[in-house]
């Protein structure tokens, strides 16, 4: 049927194409001279943009049996669009052409033409359903409901993601890692910029891995081009979706939905691997009560103060600062300065508190289940100690230097 | 179908008392005649367009390169959010309103509108609504920051304090719309010349008149949409929040229910435009009247039922999604309608290429090309890939800049000397357009490559990978952006410059219609007198 | 038309201009319309949970099909890191069509005082939602939770026989939130749960 549709298109052009080479001839190459190259321009632009299509410039082909449909549903759009445009492009050229009331043309009397507009109503009709006939297919294996082997929940924060292998109960967040000065110029970029992440989603190939996308706060999406996949994260609800990775290898996406500040920086990288090697790393990463008993014990080990303002430091960035920026200004009075500020110069449980809890009903999250207490005792160091806040602290002889142990009573106290 | 008409007495003989308009400040504000609210309107559009123009230079500007250059990023996203705004709101239905206004009394043969104080109010709400929607640049904390899509959550529980005058510019903004729609089809019903029944009205009558059924229809969906937010944010509603049993997909259906209509009512007077220029233009009858009469009705009718082909990623069951995409399809065919009808008035006509006539075919064939990436985008598993990429940035703007302000520039263009009695510089007047649809290209093509690429939309900053194509954008943006100045000079010349030559009433070979049968320009009352329309 | 100079056209406007008033306040109120039409929709077809939120009544014709099983999956949100304990206390169960079943959640209120909370029940996929119905859920009302509070939060659901031959598994998730800003005046602390202990 599509390629009933194409022939016909292609004979109507030809047959306008043979008919204005006629008549052009009579009268000037030029006319001839801009048809043919016209034709030559659109064909070699067309045939550029997909056949050899240059990395970047079209949709990837991807690694999912899904992607690959996807990328043949557009390149057949594209092409009819492409084939449509010739014929009702031709004709205009032709008519600006030919019917010039400065080359004597005289303008014919005829307005109206039933049959013509019922096969200018019927043409483009039929190929529209030639169109829908394989995304309607395409749909449906992307709804397909068959039993996969792994289910993962995606969960969208503002701004990182959460990933909970649900039946292996591993769990953790996966954030930007492409440091703060090569976003804001001070060092060069490297490659994966913005594209980059602390701890990508691990997953097997071949396999059918059921997603379920929900988000915590705001609306986010998670897209991979490569995987054939967006779907809305939406809080309170979850979408289901799937992949199926058929070569290993990294695959790089990024929120697809405005999620606020820091939309653009909150990007997905999943690693396919092997079969094998997925099993190996779940049996790393399977949290056992001595592995979390071992790692724990790792956390709450004093560090000294250097150690303290660096992992302070770049926990901030990934954290803190996109609301709250780089010198402590924030962004009032929606994100409220660091610098001077009461909550920070004050006490430390108090400053610990907001961190580990949040304020509901602002913006300020609860950060005590994505921090583990190392890395809030360094953030929290850190902001005591920057933009001179640690002049007024050790005024008030309150402590600046946080240990992970000071972290772990707090959030123990909370809990009763 | 011609429009001769017996025309009396403009004017002059039974009003002594009428010396020309008042002058000064009083006339402005106080007006009720529809070419001054007319001229009032297109003046707020011109200097609106600026406005929104520097933001989207601003836009361009920090894309230029990977990394964070002029703006910060929640700075980036007021500037895209309120540019969105402007353009919309500020830009294209105003400019559309002030068309209609001047233009539908003088091509029905009635007097005025039918409503002329309320006219008066209509575009009076429009300055106020204005200030406060940009006065939230100048408060404390962001402007609004939330796309001019404003999707709950992130605009009710997220947004700013500037939020709530955010809501209430939408209301001014929307009772403005909706009077001058209602004064447009109470205009059109009952002030036609007699003789001018339904199919002799000129087509960008019958555009104006379906676009302002669906004002009547969409616009208080919108306000009953921001007065919600307001609820939820201050009157602890939960329509869009799950906690308290709402849903924030209820507001994607409710404002798209409006969106959609709202991107027709875009265009529809545009087409109407364009049907009038490219006739003139080829000496030649409009090809097909009753076909676009019956394909404007249709956009218009259709285009209420496809508004979920904005929400394909957001989890809706296998049936609703494939009923959208075949509705989103079905639209394109009367859209190709009214393209193969244009197609048809030029084939064998006798074709001059003015300024307007220029603008109206680089209407044609990119308004096409957004209308390829249309009918790509409905396509669902392919919108999977598009969603929320540049490749939609590139659809909407090929559709609205190369679509909607084209049809608008070519009416100023056409209209320009029977408005002021002054020919504009037909060399300028090319340069103007050809600079634009340079700029134009240059500045939107590379987006479909960059969407296909994988490139997202409303980010500050990208991967190293899209920086080539995205610094040719911001070049091509610029060389738009500065071409526009042309415009500024010509129509400010065009408005101000002493007369030189007595223009015509016809103004243009070609010219049909009964606002060519008015002296050039056009006096200050006209059709006091019903002309006959046989 | 006679051809009279001076002579205006006087047309009354003022029927028109009613009847498009009118219009326009009906589509305002059409729009506050749009929110029980979306609830009625989305209770019908099973989106966004609207289907499962309520209790349902059985049908005493309802069969169970043994001829096929379907896995239903649980899992458990919290949202903005709600202090709580959430958990399933099974994490999938196999059912036949027409059978019904009871699960239960356990919840720990760990926030450190009272607390109103809303669970809000999703499943998926869309074209199985419509199917999953309950007789007794904790989401179907709001749960008022002592300082402290441990319970057992019962579900008894089952899947309607006419749900999809081709459907093999479908997901019940919750996402409990805080609902302090939308709590109603009469706290509710005995339906919905089994109360286990309060640490006071």
């Amino acid at each position: 049927m599509q390629t009933i549709n194409v022939l016909v298109i292609f004979w109507k052009y030809d047959l306008i194409v043979a008919r204005s080479i006629r008549s052009i001839t009579l009268h000037s190459v030029v006319g001839i001279y801009i048809m043919i190259r016209l034709i030559l321009f659109l064909s070699t632009l067309a045939l550029a943009i997909t056949s050899y299509a240059v990395p970047a410039l079209n949709m990837p082909y991807g690694v999912s049996p899904i992607s690959r449909e996807i990328y043949n549903l557009h390149m057949a759009g594209f092409y009819i669009c492409c084939a449509i445009g010739v014929v009702v492009f031709g004709v205009l050229i032709y008519s600006l052409i030919k019917f010039r009331k400065s080359k004597g043309a005289k303008a014919a009397h005829f307005h109206e033409h039933i049959g013509l507009e019922i096969l200018w109503t019927a043409i483009p009709f039929f190929i529209l359903v030639a169109l829908a006939i394989p995304a309607t297919i395409v749909l449906a294996h992307i709804h397909d409901t068959e039993r996969s082997a792994l289910t993962i929940k995606v969960v969208g924060y503002q701004w990182k993601w959460k990933y909970e292998y649900l039946d292996q109960g591993i769990s953790f967040f996966s954030n930007l890692a492409t440091p703060q000065e090569q976003i804001l110029n001070k060092a060069p970029k490297n490659e994966w910029f913005l594209l980059e992440v602390d701890k990508p989603l691990v997953v097997p190939v071949n396999t059918k891995i059921k997603l379920l996308i929900t988000a915590d706060d705001v609306i986010h999406a998670w897209w991979v081009p490569d995987l054939g996949i967006k779907q809305d994260a939406i809080p309170g609800f979850i979408n289901e979706n799937w992949i199926y990775i058929e070569k290993e290898g990294f695959y790089r996406g990024q929120c697809g939905e405005l999620c606020g500040v820091y939309h653009a920086f909150m990007p997905i990288v999943v690693q396919a691997v092997s079969q094998a090697d997925f099993a190996k790393w779940v049996v790393a990463n399977t949290p056992t009560p001595e592995s979390m008993a071992l790692a724990q014990k790792e956390i709450l080990k004093p560090l000294t103060e250097d150690e303290l303002l660096t992992l302070g430091k770049t926990q901030y960035e990934k954290s803190c600062i996109m609301c709250h920026q780089a010198e402590g200004e924030g962004l009032p009075p929606t994100f409220p300065p660091l610098k001077d500020s009461r909550v920070v110069t004050g006490p430390l449980a108090v400053n610990i508190g907001y961190v580990l809890t949040g304020v509901p009903g602002t913006a300020m999250q609860a950060f005590g289940d994505q921090l583990d207490d190392r890395a809030m005792a360094a953030v929290v160091t850190y902001i005591r100690n920057a933009w001179g806040n640690e002049i007024p602290i050790k005024r008030h002889k309150y402590p600046t230097i946080v240990q992970p142990e000071d972290v772990a009573k707090v959030r123990q106290e909370s809990k009763k | 179908m011609s429009h001769e008409s017996h025309v009396h007495e403009v004017g002059h003989g039974h009003d002594h008392h009428h010396h020309g308009p008042p002058k000064g400040f009083s006339r402005w504000v106080y007006t009720t005649n529809h070419k001054d609210i007319g001229t009032l309107y297109l003046t707020f559009s011109l200097v609106m367009l600026f406005i929104g123009g520097i933001m989207a230079l601003v836009i361009r500007a920090e894309l230029f390169e990977p990394g964070t250059i002029l703006v910060d990023p929640d700075f980036f996203n007021q500037m895209t959010t309120m540019h969105g705004l402007i353009m919309v709101f500020g830009v294209i239905m105003p400019a559309m309103a002030g068309l209609a206004n001047w233009m539908i009394p003088l091509m029905i043969g009635a007097p005025d509108m039918a409503l002329p104080r309320l006219n008066n109010w209509s575009f009076w709400l429009l300055p106020f609504a204005f200030s406060m929607l940009m006065s939230t640049m100048l408060m404390k904390g962001s402007a609004p920051n939330f796309g001019w899509t404003f999707y709950a959550p992130l605009s009710t529980i997220y947004g700013p304090n500037s939020t709530d005058f955010f809501i209430f510019s939408i209301h001014l903004m929307g009772a403005s719309s909706i009077m001058a729609a209602l004064n447009i089809v109470v205009t059109i019903f009952n002030m036609r010349a007699p003789g001018m029944t339904w199919m002799k009205m000129p087509l960008f009558v019958w555009s104006w008149l379906v676009t302002a059924f669906l004002l009547l229809a969409v616009m208080p969906v919108l306000a009953g949409c921001v007065t919600m937010m307001l609820m939820d944010r201050h009157f602890h509603t939960s329509f869009f929040n799950a906690a308290g049993g709402g849903d924030p997909l209820l507001f994607q259906h409710v404002f798209w229910f409006f969106g959609h209509p709202e991107v027709y009512i875009l265009i529809l007077p545009g087409f109407g435009v364009i049907s009038e220029v490219i006739p003139t233009f080829s000496r030649k009858v409009l090809f097909g009247y009753r076909f676009m009469v019956y394909a404007t009705a249709s956009i218009a009718i259709v285009g209420f039922v496809v508004w979920m082909h904005h929400m394909f990623t957001t989890g809706a069951p296998y049936a609703a999604q494939l009923y959208f995409m075949y509705a989103t399809m079905l639209v394109a065919v009367p859209t190709g309608i009214k393209i193969f009808n244009w197609l048809g008035t030029l084939f064998k006509g006798s074709i001059t290429f003015e300024t307007p006539m220029l603008f109206a075919l680089g209407f044609l064939v990119m308004f096409t090309i957004g209308g390829f990436s249309g009918v790509m985008l409905s396509l669902v598993p392919a919108d999977y890939q598009y969603r929320d990429s540049y490749f939609v940035v590139a659809h909407f703007h090929y559709v609205l800049v190369s679509g909607s302000l084209f049809t608008i520039i070519a009416a100023v263009y056409f209209w320009l000397p029977k408005w002021t009695g002054n020919m504009y510089s037909e060399k300028l007047g090319q340069w103007h357009f050809w600079l634009s649809v340079i700029g134009m290209n240059v500045a939107f093509l590379p987006m479909h490559f960059l969407g296909l690429a994988g490139m997202p939309r409303r980010i500050p900053d990208y991967a190293l990978q899209f920086t080539d194509f995205n610094q040719l954008c911001t070049i091509g943006a610029f060389i738009f952006g500065f071409a526009q100045l042309i415009f500024l000079y010509i129509v400010i010349k065009a408005c101000y410059a002493k007369r030189r030559h007595k223009l015509s009433d016809e103004v243009w070979e070609g010219a049909k219609g009964l606002e060519w049968t008015i002296p050039t320009p056009a006096p200050y009352h006209t059709f006091e007198t019903a002309p006959v329309v046989h | 038309m006679s051809m009279n100079p001076g002579r205006k056209n006087k047309v009354s406007h003022t029927r028109l201009v009613i009847i498009l008033v009118v219009g326009i306040l009906f589509m305002f109120g059409f729009c506050y319309m749009l929110v029980p039409l979306y609830n009625f929709i989305c209770k019908r077809e099973g989106i966004n949970g609207k289907a499962a939120n309520s209790a349902t009544a059985i049908n005493p014709n309802m069969q169970i099909d043994y001829s096929r099983t379907i896995k239903v999956d649980f899992t458990t949100t919290l949202n903005k890191d709600l202090g709580f304990k959430f958990i399933p206390l099974s994490k999938h169960i196999d059912i036949h069509p027409g059978e019904r079943k009871l699960i239960y959640f356990y919840a720990e209120n760990l926030t450190g005082h009272d607390i109103t909370v809303q669970a809000i029940p999703s499943i998926t996929p869309t074209d199985a939602a419509r199917f999953l119905k309950k007789t007794e859920c904790f989401c179907f009302t709001q749960q008022y939770f002592f300082k402290g509070e441990k319970a057992d939060m019962p579900v008894y659901f089952f899947i309607e026989p006419e749900i999809g031959k081709d459907i093999k598994e479908v997901t019940l998730s919750y996402t409990l939130f805080d609902a302090t800003q939308y709590a109603k005046k009469e706290k509710i602390v005995n339906t919905g749960r089994v109360r286990l202990e309060i640490k006071r």
